[in-house]
Parts: structure tokens; sequence; C-alpha cells
């Protein structure tokens, strides 16, 4: 059993797992981080920005986690355990030749439709006339200025998929539900769990009857809308792979939450904008939910909120359909019937509006002071490029991170001089170092295979040893293009025996408790699956009149002999000797045993510990007996 | 021999009341808890007695599952639960579980409140029931406990309809309760995998009709009620609150739309709006078209239905009202019956099944002359159509989901006797299978035959595997030898060599030698050879060597030559062999005793 590790971003990762004959792609993250290197992609033409000298971007790229570590058309499914993990997957089962099937639960499909939709349509709306790529060749990086120069492995960076691409790998993905049990090849049964992270987000576990990995990624015990972490089920691990954890150890989401609102309330009041730089599907519904309680208390019912996307509807509506998905509270809320979030009334009472862009209706119905959420959180594309154009020379205006993907000095950094306020409170509800600990004590996997990133504090907080993981045995670290080899040993598969030959078995109890029979079966493979059934009867030899030579046709081979087990007691062995009239018996102790000269029959039968030896010529009969006389007293394996 | 019991406590050869007992692998499990609708009595219920006189029914009953919310599925839950007293689980979707207490509690109220019977079950009662419900996920494999689990399928139906299949061990049995094979306007089709259950329990409500498409059902129905409208007439369509009233919505809104009609459509009791926000929040469970295109135009948003009053019913002019109950036997639906039943001009539609000693029942079959309550009689003078829209499967859909599942047996429940006699030779004709149509406490019996699942040592597999080569030969199967270990629970099937290190056993070697006296005037080389010649001669296909040591090695077995001290013409055989060659050990010194032939060299 490997490991293949083809992605190095804890958060963002991409692995497959070659285990019984099945080759299992887990997730397929894009770390989009590389844009960062990229100058903004303005809605509106920026003179400022057209007017920096040098090196001016034309690519709209992402970096893409694959290396030819192994052939992307020989992979035979791709689990995904949450819409952020999913983002690459056009690359991957879009002209590599790949045929197998994706899976998925139904929010995570319908929400990461939702986030590559945007992702597309940021880049589209704003066509480049040209494009560079001659700068990719290593020479030419070489001489270019600041981090690009230190890149790794641009050539990798590659162009934002199409709506056509995303479609076409899309309609690869077959729906699961969590505890769904898939059989794969009838080798090995994949079953989602949930992780509890966001709606429809879910860990795998991978087994067979005798096996079973788990696979850990982007797990969360806070509670928040989905439906909370399913630990149990995760029990028994011969191995967990673990990914996902917070980027945020030091933040905690509540005081974040907190802060959010009170940084949000004080501009507001002091008659400026909030600019929440988001994606457009999970902690956004916990802000809202949080706003919703907030407002009135803080006086808000008057400020405009915003939500601007062109998928802004779609994900407020999907999040209202998934009840199956939420936390029991929600659920409960659906019973009534009432919308699970309470953003429906946010709508509904004009408090919250959505516009897919900036253009069209919004651009009328405007009204300052207001609170915007829109994407992308790179602050390089999307409408909130926009908003930082128009909004970073006040400083009464306030940009709040809560996004924990990118480094918001780094977002920030092309906007420089900036007057506006910058507000840093990342939300990171996946499991923390103390977390993951305590639930790995819980589940008590037998080895746990982890990014390396893991196994030390981080380098800006090197005296932090809480924040790493320290596991008796060690965790097995992995790195980008690492291949592990997984401490396995398969030792037993399931096979089934077919009622016939069931019936047909005779055990004997050999210890207390423990029984064994002698098992002759023909063996049937079938679809990974194995059965045995009863030996077939050879059909009768036609009897030959013609010659009576029976006794010179040799043996057929059908059932070898037992081995026999066990030890023949000298005392008891003579009595029955003597039962069955044999009674001259000379014994005679040697080095290992005894030997038992028969005399009037001229045999010698030498017993020892474990090895019983009959020396007996020319009667058949004799010898016969005396082999039933011995095996009487041996036990049959 | 493991056996497996069916037993219909309700819905045996019977529409209403479904409720049926299933034993399996040492599990109980009640599938179904439903009231009838055409009694009043104690028949209205299922006769729980059946499984303990006295008591309570945790003690008797592993799990309950309930398949959809109507109430012939349903309408017993808080009696059997509270009343008789059932704490276990009780399992349905999440649909079902959010519709189940509203319909329970319009039962209640119209039984206790408008009828004024007692000794019923209360609002609190529905409510702690309700509490002991766990939810199902279509698909989740749910583990109710070690040995027992569930799965539930799509049955499309109602909104939150499912099949569910139980398994124990490598036992299973698939329950449909109400199921649809066609998509509607609003829901999609029923659907299972190839689960082979041992047997199917099936829904057979028409067993007998193969319907025409449903275009043409909706054309007709959309002609009558267009031509009743124009004509100045009222129209009734008695509905459940919930499915088929949508479905109609949602064909009616489509076609006053685009026909531009004017007249009014009411939908009585306020369960509308709400049957209808449900639907919008569980559209997951609705079909492929209503879900793709939610988010731009929900359809369960209607512009021309409207809310009903009571006072409307007198209202001058033509109109279309959605009444509930469906089957005319009590409520809303009945009173603007009454109204409207002496004008010839009028119409009632009724879309579904009605059961026996109901007024809809009745009307169905043509009586013109309704008894009513205290001796008055009502004249039925308006039209009155029927119209199949209930999302039951036909004869077809039925054969359609057989061939899905692959049952071993077939049982047929929640059905007219007679239709299903026709079906039960159907299905047994086609599908060569047995198919049973127990009535109301009869019990069906089958007997599987699991096969027994083992461990396998994977040396011993993989090396039979290698030796078995790629293809099986079907005229030579190669036999594998292995030895079972039994212990506590665990079956593990290894080499002989291995169990006997596993069970830390020493091997008993049990070896036979015998001197076999030869008359053959040869040097002893050369009788060695011959022997070795003649061996070969007889025994076609075993190893023999010739070995340098100047023995000769039949697999293994040795045989050594020497001469006779007094006569060098008599040559004695040493014929060595283990107790695993017994046979061929046995057949050789017999063989060999005969003395060579002489035609060897």
């Amino acid at each position: 059993m490997k490991l293949y590790c083809l992605s190095g971003h804890p958060t963002l990762p991409c692995n497959v797992l070659k285990f019984k004959s099945t080759t299992i792609m887990l997730d397929c993250g894009l770390d989009t981080t590389s844009v960062l290197n990229f100058l903004p992609l303005p809605l509106v033409h920026s003179s400022r920005l057209s007017k920096l000298p040098g090196w001016v971007s034309k690519d709209g790229t992402v970096n893409l986690e694959k290396r030819e570590l192994l052939d992307l058309s020989t992979i035979d499914v791709i689990l995904i355990s949450n819409y952020h993990c999913m983002m690459a997957l056009p690359y991957i089962t879009e002209h590599t030749g790949f045929t197998g099937t994706v899976y998925a639960t139904e929010p995570t499909l319908q929400i990461g439709r939702l986030l590559m939709e945007e992702l597309v349509n940021f880049m589209e709306r704003v066509p480049k006339a040209q494009s560079a790529t001659c700068w990719k060749n290593k020479e030419i990086q070489r001489m270019l200025p600041g981090p690009l120069k230190d890149a790794v492995d641009v050539w990798t960076w590659k162009r934002s998929y199409s709506m056509q691409e995303v479609n076409s790998a899309l309609s690869k993905v077959q729906l699961v539900g969590y505890s769904q049990k898939v059989e794969l090849f009838g080798a090995v049964q994949i079953s989602p769990l949930s992780s509890g992270y966001s709606l429809g987000s879910s860990n795998w576990i991978i087994q067979s009857h005798h096996e079973k990995v788990s696979y850990v990624s982007g797990s969360s015990l806070l509670t928040t809308h989905p439906q909370p972490m399913d630990q149990s089920s995760l029990k028994n691990s011969d191995v967990l792979i673990l990914t996902g954890l917070t980027q945020m150890p030091t933040a905690n989401p509540d005081g974040m939450l907190g802060e959010f609102c009170s940084n949000l309330a004080m501009t507001i009041r002091a008659g400026g904008n909030v600019l929440v730089p988001c994606y457009s599907s999970g902690v956004i519904y916990d802000l809202l939910e949080c706003l919703y309680q907030f407002i009135e208390s803080a006086s808000l019912g008057t400020t405009p909120f915003y939500f601007i996307s062109p998928v802004a509807n779609s994900s407020l509506e999907f999040s209202q359909i998934f009840a199956e998905w939420l936390c029991h509270n929600k659920q409960t809320k659906v019973y009534l019937p009432e919308p699970p979030f309470p953003h429906a009334e946010l709508i509904q009472t004009n408090k919250l509006k959505h516009y897919p862009s900036i253009h069209g209706d919004f651009s009328s119905e405007f009204r300052q002071p207001c609170v915007v959420f829109t994407g992308h959180p790179s602050l390089r594309f999307g409408d909130v490029v926009h908003f930082m154009e128009l909004w970073g020379k006040s400083s009464l205006n306030t940009i709040i991170f809560t996004e924990p993907d990118f480094s918001y000095l780094d977002a920030l950094a092309p906007y420089q001089p900036l007057a506006m306020k910058c507000v840093y409170c990342p939300i990171d509800t996946r499991l923390n170092f103390h977390q993951v600990s305590k639930l790995l004590k819980e589940v008590q996997p037998l080895h746990v295979v982890c990014p390396e990133q893991y196994t030390q504090p981080p380098l800006t907080q090197a005296h932090r040893s809480d924040l790493m993981l320290e596991l008796q045995p060690p965790p097995m670290p992995y790195r980008r293009c690492s291949v592990l080899n997984l401490p396995f040993r398969r030792r037993y598969e399931r096979v089934y025996i077919l009622p016939e030959l069931a019936n047909s078995l005779v055990p004997s109890e050999i210890k207390p408790g423990i029984s064994v029979a002698t098992v002759s079966a023909v063996l049937h493979s079938k679809d990974n699956k194995h059965t045995l059934q009863s030996v077939p009867k050879p059909p009768p030899v036609p009897p030959s009149k013609k010659r009576k030579r029976v006794i010179e046709e040799p043996p057929v081979v059908l059932a070898p002999k037992p081995l026999l087990s066990g030890a023949v007691p000298l005392e008891a062995f003579l009595a029955t000797l003597q039962k069955h009239g044999i009674t001259e018996v000379k014994v005679e102790e040697t080095a290992d045993g005894h030997i038992l000269h028969l005399q009037a029959e001229d045999t010698l039968i030498q017993l020892e510990e474990d090895g019983t030896h009959i020396v007996c010529d020319n009667n058949e009969p004799l010898r016969t007996t005396l082999r039933d006389l011995v095996l009487r007293f041996l036990q049959k394996l | 021999m493991p056996e497996i019991k069916v037993t219909p406590l309700g819905a045996g050869q019977d529409v209403g009341r479904s409720c049926i007992l299933v034993s399996i692998g040492g599990k109980n499990i009640m599938l179904d808890c439903g009231m009838h609708m055409g009694y009043n009595d104690d028949r209205r219920f299922p006769d729980f007695s059946y499984i303990t006189q006295n008591g309570r029914l945790t003690d008797f009953l592993d799990c309950l599952i309930i398949s959809h919310f109507h109430l012939d599925h349903c309408g017993a839950l808080p009696y059997m639960s509270e009343m008789v007293g059932y704490d276990g689980p009780i399992y349905m979707t999440h649909p079902t579980k959010a519709i189940c207490p509203i319909l329970l509690e319009d039962f209640r109220k119209i039984t206790v409140d408008k009828k004024g019977e007692t000794n019923f079950f209360t609002s609190q009662m529905i409510k702690d029931c309700m509490k002991k419900v766990i939810p199902l996920n279509l698909h989740q494999t749910v583990q109710v406990d070690d040995e027992l689990e569930i799965k539930a399928y799509y049955a499309g139906h109602v909104l939150g309809a499912a099949m569910v299949h139980i398994k124990v061990g490598s036992e299973s049995v698939v329950y449909t309760g109400d199921y649809n094979m066609t998509p509607d306007r609003h829901l999609g089709a029923a659907w299972i995998d190839k689960c082979r259950p041992d047997i199917l329990i099936s829904e057979s409500t028409y067993a007998t009709t193969i319907r025409d498409s449903k275009r043409c059902r909706e054309r007709d129905f959309l002609k009558k009620v267009h031509e009743s409208i124009e004509r100045g007439g009222k129209v009734l369509i008695p509905v459940f609150a919930l499915g088929r009233a949508q479905e109609l919505c949602i064909l009616l809104e489509t076609f006053w739309e685009r026909m531009n009609l004017k007249a009014p459509i009411y939908f009585s009791t306020g369960l509308t709006e709400k049957a209808n926000h449900y639907y919008k929040l569980f559209i997951t469970w609705t079909n492929q078209k209503i879900r793709k295109t939610f988010v731009q135009r929900n359809m369960f948003e209607f512009k021309h239905i409207k809310a009903f009053d009571r006072s409307y019913a007198d209202n001058p002019g033509p109109m279309v009202v959605f009444a509930t109950p469906g089957m005319l036997h009590a409520g809303q639906s009945l009173q603007i019956f009454k109204k409207w039943a002496g004008n010839e001009k009028n119409m009632v539609i009724m879309p579904g099944y009605c059961v026996q000693g109901t007024i809809g029942h009745k009307i169905l079959n043509g009586q013109r002359k309704l008894e009513m309550e205290g001796r008055a009689t009502l004249d039925v003078k308006l039209q009155v159509e029927y119209m199949s829209f209930s999302a039951h499967a036909d004869a077809k859909g039925i054969m359609q989901l057989i061939r899905m599942a692959e049952p071993r047996n077939m049982v047929l429940v929640h059905g007219e006797a007679v239709k299903m006699e026709f079906l039960k030779g159907k299905i047994e004709q086609e599908f060569s299978i047995d198919c049973y149509m127990p009535a109301n406490g009869e019990t069906v019996t089958v007997t599987t035959n699991p096969s027994v699942p083992v461990d396998i040592s994977l040396n011993l597999l993989k090396r039979e595997m290698a030796l078995g080569g790629p293809l099986p030969d079907p005229k030579k199967p190669r036999t594998m030898h292995g030895t079972l270990i039994m212990k506590e629970n665990s079956l593990k099937l290894v080499s002989s060599e291995q169990a006997l290190k596993e069970l830390g056993l020493n091997e008993h070697q049990l070896r036979f030698t015998c001197r076999v006296q030869l008359q053959d005037p040869h040097s002893d080389p050369d009788t060695l050879h011959r022997i070795y010649t003649h061996l070969k001669s007889v025994l076609k296909g075993y190893t023999i060597q010739h070995l340098p040591d100047g023995t000769v090695m039949v697999e293994s077995i040795v045989i050594k030559v020497s001469s006779s001290a007094e006569d060098p013409n008599t040559k004695v055989l040493l014929l060595s062999w283990s107790y695993q060659d017994e046979d061929l050990g046995s057949f050789l010194s017999t063989l060999l005793k005969k003395g060579l032939p002489s035609g060897l060299c």
C-alpha cells in the first residue's frame, strides 16, 4: 500500500492511495496563493495600476498541485472531502485521460460548482488582450524582481479553466450520502463521514474486510451550521491520514467573530464602510447569522448589507435546502417549516441584498455607509478589487479579513499606500492541535500520516511545541512529491463458503474453545469476490468388464492426508494393541522415546515425541491396522 | 436453516393500516404503522396484540421503520408507541419526520374534536412519539445495532417516501412502502440498486392496471377542468394536503398561465402555504427539473392559487377548489361536496385511490344516492370523474422494480386480493421466483441459505490463485486444501502448516517403512533403474526422480534397493513414506510386491 503525495499544502491536500489494486485520489485542492504574485485585475480601468512600471501581469494563473509522480489516467476514483478541496478537479479529470468516477456529497458538488463558476466568471469578465508565458522560462525568471524570482515550479502554473471544463468535470461526480457504503470493484469499500467543517464536508473511510484507512480532511468540532463531526466511525483505523488542520492555531474563532462584529459596528458608527473579502459560501453563513443577532443590539438596523458575487443568490438559496446536512438546531427549524438560516429573514426585510456584480442594479441602489461581502479573498480579482480602489483612500473605511487562506499583508501589497483601516480576524473552524490530539487519543489509529508542517512548530513560533503533533508512535510526515510506503501487512482476505460445503465440514475440538476442520474445496474468484464450493464428485468411471486391474490404477490425488499433531502415549497405546490381539510386545527405551517390537508379527514401532515410525514388511492388513490405531491418538489438521 | 418470516398485521390483501412484521436473523422489525380510513372502530389500527398480549412492544421489536407520511402508513404511530407502548428506535426520512406530526394532529382533530371520540391519542402523545424518531438520509447505511443495518432508497410517491433495505449478516429484505416508477411533475422515479434481497415486499395497489402515459392523463384532466369552468361549473378536487395536491397545482398553475384563465383556484385549509414551504425546503427530494431551476423559479410559489375560505363555496361563478381530505370521508372536502353535489354543472375529480367505506369509494362505484348521518340522503347530480394521479407503481412498474432488485422471493401487500392473485401469477411466470400474498395475521416463512464468511490467509489464497491460472478450467477444477480454525466468533481458513503454527502445536510425523522382496537377477543399480522405468510407465502425472545417491523418489516416497545376503538375485526394496503419501505408498508397496514385468530394459 502506497501513498503518493502530490500537494505540499496541508489544507489543500492531494494524495493518491494505492490500496488492493485500486488507485484512489484523496482530494484535489487548488493552491491559489500564487496569484499573490500578480497584480489585481480591476473591473474598471485603474490609472494607478496601469501606470506602475515594469513587469505587468498578463496571466490569470493558479498553481496546480500535481507532478508526474504517477499517470493520472490510472486513477480509478477521486474522493472529495469538501468544496474547497475540489477546485483543481477540472485539471485532473480533463485532458489527462481520466476515466474514473468522482465521489462527493450533494452540497459539496453544488457549492463546489458555484465556487468554480465564480472563479471562471471573475477571470472571464476581465479578458486580457495578451498573455505572457515566456517569463516562465527559467533564464528569464531569474532576472525577474521580487518574490517572483524565487517562486518555485512556475511552469506548473496554469491558466484558469473554462465553464465547459467545469461542467464536464462535474458530470463525473457520483453523489453519496454520509455513511453510505460504496463498493469499488468488490475490492474495497469507501464511505464518507460527516466532518463538521462545512455543508456536506466529509472525511472518508477506505476499508476492506481486514484493513481500514481513514482520511481526515478539514474537520471541525465547533458548533457551526454543518452536521457535527462523526468521530466514532474513525475508530480502529490501521492508518489515519490527517490533513486540513486549522491554519490559525492561535486564533480562537469565537474571539475573532466578536472582534469582527465590534470593528464592523465601530466603522459604521463613524460613518465608514466595511469591506469583507470572503468566499461565497462557508463562514459567510455564520457571519450573517452572527450579524442577524448583532444588528439590533448594535442599532445597525438601517445599515445596508450587500453580498456581491456572480453566485451570491445561488449560494444563499442553496444553503437553505440541505436540511439533512445541517446541525440539529437547524434541522428542527426546517420541521416547522422555517428556513434553517436567518439570512432568509435578512433578505426578506431588505437588510441584506445580493447582486451578481457591481454593474447593473447595484450601482443605482447602492447606499453608504454599508457593509460589503465580496470576493475574491486574495484581492487580486473579483469585485473586491473595485472596492479597494474606491474605499482605500479614506481612513474612515475598514477592510476586515476573515478568510485564513491568504496572508493579508501580501494581499494588500499592491494597494499600498492605504489609508483604510485593516483588521485581521481570520476565522478558521478546522481542528486545532489540542482538539486533534484529543481526537487521536479517542480513535486510536495504529499509524498517523500527516504533512510535515504538522510535525514541527510553525517557523515564526519555534518555541510553541504545543503547535505541533506529538504522537507515539511518531506520525509519518509527507511533503510534496513524497511516496510513502504505508506500514500495512495484509494477511487475510474474505472468502465465502457456500452452504453445501459448510454443511459438509466436520469440526473437531482441538483445544478448549477452538475447533478445526479440514476443508477441501474449489475456489472461485470473480469480481474480487471469492467463494469456496464443494469439490464436484468425479463422474463415475464406467465399469470396465474386460480387465479387472483396479489395483493397478494409481490413486488419484484428491485429498492429501491432513497433517498430524500430538503424541502417542505409550501405556494407552499398548493397551489398545492388546485389545486388538497384539500381546507380545517388547518395549525398549531409547533416548527420544520407545521402540516397540511386536515379536509375533516381526514389526517395529518407534514412538517418539514428535513422530511415529512403523516398520512392517509384507503385511499390509497389519500395517493399516497399526496405522489406524496410531491415528486414534493424533489430531488431524 | 435460517428463516425469514413476514407477517402483515395490516395491508395483507388489503389497502390501509399498513403494518408488516419481519423476523430476520433473530431481529424483529416493524414496517409502517398505519391506520385504516374505512373503519371507525378497533379495526382502524393494526392488531398489536398479535405481538404480545400484555405489556409493551419494546421488548419484542428491534426497530420500526415508517416509509412515508400518508396516514395509512403512519396513522397508528402515536397509538402504538404511546398507548400500547414502544420506546425503541423509529426511523423515517427527514421530510416524513417533518410532515408526519402535522397530518397526525389533523387526523386527531377530526377524530376527537369533530367526531367527539375519546380514548384516542393526544397532541402530547404525538410530540412524545416524534421524539423517538431518528431521521434517515437516502443511501445512508444506518447501523441499528451491531448486526442490523438499514438503508433508505428514493421511492417517488410523495415527498420523502422511501424504500428500505434491511440487512442482517448476508440475509436481507426490501420493503417498498408505496412507490412510483415514473417521474411526475414534482417527484422523481423510485430507484434501487441490484441488492438481491431474499424477499422483496412490494405494494400492489395497481397490480392489474397498466396506465396510459402520464401526458394523456394530464391532458384529460385539464380538458375536464376547462370544460367545466367554461360552462360555469365548480370543480372540486379532493386531495391530501401534501403530495398529489402539489403536482396538480403545478399542472393547473402552468395551464392557467398558458391559457390566460381568470377563474379562481383555491386551496383549502391553512396547510397549503405550509405544505408548499416544506416542498421548498426539501427541494432536494423533488425531481431533477425542479431542483435545477429552483434558484431562478421556485415551482412551489404559485401565482394563481389562493387560500380558500369556507364562505367562498357559495360564491357564484366557476372556480376550482382543492380540498382535504382526499377520500371525501370527512372534513372540508366533504362539506363542499355536500354543497355542490346537487348541481349537474359541477364536477368532482377524484385524483387518487379511495378506500372501501368512504364516500369517495361509493361515488366512484356509481352510487348516486348517499346516506348521510341522521338518515338524510344526498342526491349526487354533479359529474364524478376518476383520474388516477396517485403515484403508485402499476403492474409494469412493479415488474420493473423486481428486475432492478432481483429478489429471491416476493411478497405482495397493500392491494386487493383478486388483483394480487393476477400479479402473483405473472411474477411467478416471468421471474420463476416464489410469490406470496399473506392475509393479515398470516405468516410467510422463507428459508434462506446464506454462505458462511470466512477469513482466508492471504498466503493460501494467493498461492491458490497463482496455481489456478487466470481462467478456471470447468472440466478439471482445482481443489484447494486448508484448515478452518474456529475460535470464539472468528473463522479462519489457513494452510495446514500455518494452522499448526498458529495453534502452537507440534507436527507429528507418522512414517511407514516397508521391505519388499523381489526376484530380479540384475545388479542393484540396474534393478533400481528398472523400477524407475516401470514406475514411470505406471504412474502418469507423478514426479518420479532417479537420484544419484542410489534412490528413486516418487513424490516424497523413497525407494532403495539392496541385495539379499544369501541370494544376490533376491533384492530387498526399502520403501519409506510419510502419512501424507499413505495412499500412494500403500499402492506402491502392493505394486512392487508383484515383481517387475519382464519386458523392462
